[in-house]
């Protein structure tokens, strides 16, 4: 059970896998990000991609001990963010990309960062859920940061040289098909939305669009058309390199059992 | 009211006084310059009688969610209770989200005479782009600039002094 304030037939197990989902996502992407840490391109980058990964990991943290609270089944942060196996996470495929160039890197953290923002806005002022509101108004502030860096960082390299404008145009080649994934709500998610607990992700969409529309056009980048958008992490299907980011994530904690620093 | 329940009550203020003047006197890990309570990270001190004389409960709020201070924060106000002679226990407190609103007025000052140009304004939202004036803690001038978003740890950015070319530490408005 929760600290939210639903009707009596809810059943928590959707808050579970709702709470869970952002968990992975941000545990996901906070580690890619942390591959960049000792080889950025530039040395403020070298302590920026750190820092936003600590952001990142730590909210995952926040949300994974939640999560654990509403399962009730005994297991604690550690044991959902590393014990469990690859078709068990629900993160977005777009946060398990691979890091690319700098540029790719940027714009995967851009389209989170703007999806993230007015999400976490909206829990902060709305839900009905005690925990979620307090997590979320530290996370909007970071994210709210996340995003300003990352879109500077967007707009500088589109609007830069051939080169880095190439890269960014590639980039958004590469990500766009992946933003979609952000704003799917399974029935599970609806309960949660019914309920006032989680935020309606057609409002998020709306503000993320508007982000991405007023950074591109500054950036001068073409919103791209996507005919087959790419879905399947918030199912447990994941790319390939899912794997191998898994098997580095989790290798302390499957070689070591329990292990403590 | 009787003298045995005003002799009660003198001793829980008593006790709350030396618990909170323990605990507050921990300086920040990462900032040692400031202490938990003038960087209002330390919300709250409560104290109550046991069989064997008295324990305390600090209420700890983190700066970031990923703030990697906070274990050692925790462990340090508690071993400050233990010392001062209570059990000790810590509570970690989420709600309302830490602000750099909570900077102490002292805590300010302590930062600036350290050399980290303290938060400027409110922790009102800033626009997508727009940056605060920051001072410089050296020579006091505004003509300043952003050298990076991000700074030594999560909670700091940096700067650099175009007058007197000194780069310092800002910590950042939240």
């Amino acid at each position: 059970m929760g600290d939210a304030a639903v009707t009596p037939s809810f059943d928590w197990s959707h808050l579970f896998s709702a709470v869970l989902a952002l968990a992975d996502d941000h545990l996901i992407l906070g580690h890619r990000v942390s591959q960049w840490c000792g080889h950025a391109p530039m040395l403020e980058e070298d302590l920026s991609m750190p820092n936003m990964a600590l952001d990142m990991i730590g909210q995952a943290r926040n949300l994974y001990a939640y999560a654990g609270t509403l399962e009730g089944a005994g297991r604690d942060e550690d044991a959902l963010a590393y014990l469990r196996l690859d078709r068990d996470y629900t993160n977005l495929l777009l946060v398990e990309r691979p890091n690319g160039d700098f540029a790719h890197t940027m714009l995967r953290q851009f389209y989170f960062a703007a999806f993230m923002e007015p999400f976490w806005g909206w829990m902060a002022q709305n839900s009905v859920d005690d925990t979620l509101r307090a997590i979320a108004a530290k996370a909007q502030k970071e994210a709210s940061y996340h995003l300003r860096h990352s879109s500077e960082w967007v707009i500088r390299l589109g609007d830069g040289t051939d080169e880095s404008a190439w890269r960014m145009r590639a980039a958004v080649e590469a990500l766009h098909i992946y933003t979609d994934e952000m704003f799917a709500m399974n029935t599970g998610y609806q309960t949660c939305l019914a309920n006032g607990v989680m935020p309606d992700l057609e409002t998020v969409r709306a503000t993320w669009q508007a982000s991405v529309d007023s950074v591109f056009g500054q950036a001068f980048l073409t919103v791209p058309e996507v005919e087959f958008p790419q879905r399947g992490g918030r199912d447990g299907l994941h790319t390939e390199d899912f794997g191998h980011l898994l098997a580095d994530l989790q290798y302390m904690q499957r070689a070591y059992p329990g292990l403590q620093w | 009211m009787n003298v045995v329940v005003l002799d009660a009550k003198r001793d829980v203020a008593q006790a709350r006084t030396r618990a909170w003047a323990a605990a507050s006197a921990v300086p920040d890990p990462e900032v040692p310059c400031v202490t938990v309570a003038d960087l209002g990270i330390l919300r709250d001190v409560t104290v109550a009688k046991t069989d064997n004389g008295w324990s305390a409960t600090a209420f700890v709020t983190p700066t970031y969610s990923g703030c990697p201070a906070v274990l050692a924060i925790e462990l340090a106000v508690e071993a400050a209770l233990l010392t001062a002679g209570f059990e000790a226990s810590i509570e970690r407190v989420m709600s309302p989200a830490w602000t750099t609103d909570w900077i102490t007025d002292e805590g300010r000052e302590k930062l600036r005479t350290y050399g980290i140009a303290p938060p400027v304004d409110g922790s009102s939202k800033m626009a997508l782009f727009a940056d605060p004036v920051v001072r410089c803690p050296r020579c006091a001038s505004e003509n300043t600039t952003k050298l990076s978003e991000f700074g030594s740890t999560a909670c700091k950015a940096q700067y650099q002094c175009r007058a007197c070319a000194e780069p310092f530490d800002y910590f950042k408005c939240i």
